[in-house]
C-alpha cells in the first residue's frame, strides 16, 4: 500500500531529523580557534606551506641551473 | 478498544482451495502473530489502527520534520557566534606562492577523471574516458601498469594502503580490483577481482584503512562498504535523495566514519558500522562535486557547481567558511587539503587550480597550465607534492 510506505518513510525522516537536532554542539569561536591552531602548530610540517630546498625535494632535479 | 484484525482468508476456505499443508501452516502462524500483537499491544497493532486515515498522519509528520528543521536550524544558529576568518585575524597572512609543475604526466587517450597517489609518495593510479587505468612513477614518469577496463568512462580510481592493489569502476556500475603484479609481461586483467555491485555508476570508492574494505558511492544514491576478499556487502549506507558523486574517509585516528557529497546538493557524515547517517548539511547551491577531511579530522571541504568551496566544521555542526570569488564562475570538480591543513587546493572547470587560505577565506594563487577543466585533485601522503588530473589528458605534478 502505498500510503503506509510514504507513512514509514516520513517516520524516518521525522526520526533523522530527531537525531540531528539533539547532538552536541560547541561554539564556532571554539571550533575555529582549534582549527586554526591546528594549522599553526603543523604549520612547520607543511612543505607546501614552507617550501623544499631542492636537495632534499625528490620532484627537483639536481642541476647547475635549468630552464623551466 | 482496537477494532478487529480478520485474516484475509478464512481457515475453512483454504483447506477446501489448496491441499498444500504449508499454506495452511504459514496462515496458523500468521493468525498466531496478530493474536499476539492484538494481545501484547504491540505498536504493529496500533499502526494498523492509524492507517484507516493515512494523509492525516502524514500531515502530522510533515508537520513535525517542518518543526525539527527549524528548531536544528536554531540550535545551529545559536553557537554561531563568530566567523572563522575573524578569529584567523591575528594569525601572519600567507606569502606569495610559487608553485611549479614539476612533471606531466602524459598518455592517457581522453579525459583524465580521477587518481590517486600510492602510499609511498611516487606512485600514482589514474583513469580516464577511454576506459584505460594506468599507475605511473612520479618521479621518473615511466608507466608502470596499465589496465584497459571493459566500460568506459572510469570514473572512479583508488590505490591499496599497501600498494600492491588498485580499485577503479565508472560506467560499468562496479568495482573492481586489480592486484598489481611485479612482472611487467603479466596480464593483470586476468587476476581482475569485481567487488562492488552498484545499480549505478560508480563515481567514487576508497580503501579503508586495509586492503580487505572498499567503500564506494554510486549515481543509485548510496554508499556501501564491501569485504574485497568475498565480494560482500557489509554495509550500505541511504539517505542521499540523488546521486551520491564524493566520498572522503575520516583520517584514521578519528574513528569510523566517512562524509559523502551528492547531487541533492548535500553533504552526509556517516557512522560506517551502524549505517546512519550523523550529521547532514544543506547549504551548496548546487551539486557537491568533492569532499574532503581537514587533517585533524574536525572538519571537512567541498566543491562544487555553484562555484564556491565552503568549510564545515563537524563539532560546531555548521558551514564555517565559503571561498568564492566573483570572478569564479565555474564549478570545482575537486579539493583537497595541504598537510597542516592552512591551504585548500581546488580545481576548476576553468581549467585553473585556485589555492585558498583556509583561515582567512582568502585565495592566495591561482595556477593555469591545464587545457580543459581539471577533473580530479590529491596532495601528495607526505605533503610535498600535489597533482592533479584534467580533460586535457593529462596529469601534472605540482609543488
Amino acid at each position: 500500500m502505498s500510503t503506509s510506505g510514504n507513512v514509514v518513510a516520513m517516520k524516518k525522516v521525522v526520526q533523522q531529523l530527531r537525531f540531528e537536532a539533539n547532538i552536541d554542539r560547541v561554539k564556532v569561536s571554539q571550533a575555529a580557534a582549534e582549527l586554526q591552531q591546528f594549522c599553526i602548530q603543523n604549520a612547520l610540517q607543511d612543505p607546501l606551506l614552507t617550501g623544499v630546498s631542492s636537495s632534499t625535494n625528490p620532484f627537483r632535479t639536481q642541476k647547475l641551473c635549468s630552464f623551466v | 478498544m482496537y477494532p478487529s484484525i480478520h485474516p484475509s482468508i478464512h481457515l475453512s476456505t483454504l483447506t477446501s482451495i489448496s491441499s498444500s499443508p504449508v499454506i495452511i501452516y504459514v496462515h496458523l502462524a500468521v493468525q498466531q502473530l496478530q493474536t499476539l500483537c492484538f494481545l501484547a499491544n504491540f505498536p504493529l497493532a496500533k499502526m494498523a489502527a492509524q492507517e484507516v486515515q493515512p494523509s492525516e498522519t502524514i500531515a502530522k509528520l510533515k508537520s513535525e520534520s517542518e518543526a525539527l528543521k527549524t528548531k536544528l536550524e536554531e540550535e545551529r544558529a545559536k553557537l554561531h557566534d563568530v566567523e572563522l576568518h575573524q578569529v584567523a585575524e591575528k594569525v601572519d597572512p600567507l606569502g606569495q606562492f610559487v608553485m611549479k609543475t614539476r612533471r606531466t604526466l602524459k598518455g592517457h587517450g581522453n579525459k583524465v577523471l580521477c587518481m590517486d597517489w600510492c602510499k609511498d609518495k611516487r606512485r600514482i593510479v589514474s583513469s580516464s574516458q577511454d576506459g584505460k587505468v594506468i599507475v605511473w612513477d612520479a618521479f621518473t614518469t615511466n608507466k608502470e601498469h596499465a589496465v584497459t577496463m571493459p566500460c568506459t568512462w572510469v570514473m572512479a580510481c583508488a590505490y591499496a594502503p599497501s600498494g600492491c592493489a588498485v580499485a577503479c569502476g565508472g560506467l560499468d556500475n562496479k568495482c573492481s580490483v586489480y592486484p598489481l603484479s611485479l612482472d611487467k609481461n603479466e596480464n593483470l586483467a586476468a587476476k581482475k577481482k569485481s567487488v562492488a555491485m552498484h545499480t549505478n555508476y560508480l563515481s567514487a570508492c576508497s580503501f579503508t584503512n586495509s586492503d580487505m574494505q572498499i567503500l564506494t558511492s554510486s549515481g543509485d544514491g548510496t554508499c556501501a562498504l564491501w569485504d574485497v576478499e568475498s565480494g560482500q556487502l557489509l554495509q550500505s549506507f541511504h539517505g542521499h535523495a540523488a546521486d551520491v558523486l564524493c566520498l572522503d574517509l575520516a583520517p584514521s585516528e578519528t574513528g569510523n566514519t566517512f562524509v559523502s557529497g551528492g547531487c541533492d546538493k548535500k553533504a552526509n557524515v556517516w557512522d560506517m558500522r551502524s549505517g546512519q547517517c550523523i550529521q547532514s548539511f544543506e547549504t551548496h547551491e548546487s551539486d557537491i562535486n568533492s569532499v574532503r577531511y581537514y587533517p585533524s579530522g574536525d572538519a571537512f571541504a567541498s566543491g562544487s557547481d555553484d562555484a564556491t568551496c565552503r568549510l564545515y566544521d563537524l563539532r560546531a555542526d555548521r558551514e564555517v567558511a565559503i571561498y568564492s570569488k566573483e570572478s569564479i564562475i565555474f564549478g570545482a570538480s575537486s579539493v583537497d587539503f595541504s598537510l597542516s591543513g592552512r591551504l585548500l587546493f581546488g580545481g576548476y572547470n576553468d581549467y585553473t587550480i585556485n589555492v585558498w587560505d583556509v583561515l582567512k577565506g582568502t585565495r592566495v594563487s591561482i595556477l593555469f597550465g591545464h587545457e580543459n577543466r581539471v577533473s580530479t585533485l590529491r596532495v601528495s601522503p607526505d605533503g610535498t607534492a600535489f597533482c592533479s588530473g584534467s580533460w586535457d589528458h593529462t596529469l601534472r605534478v605540482r609543488e
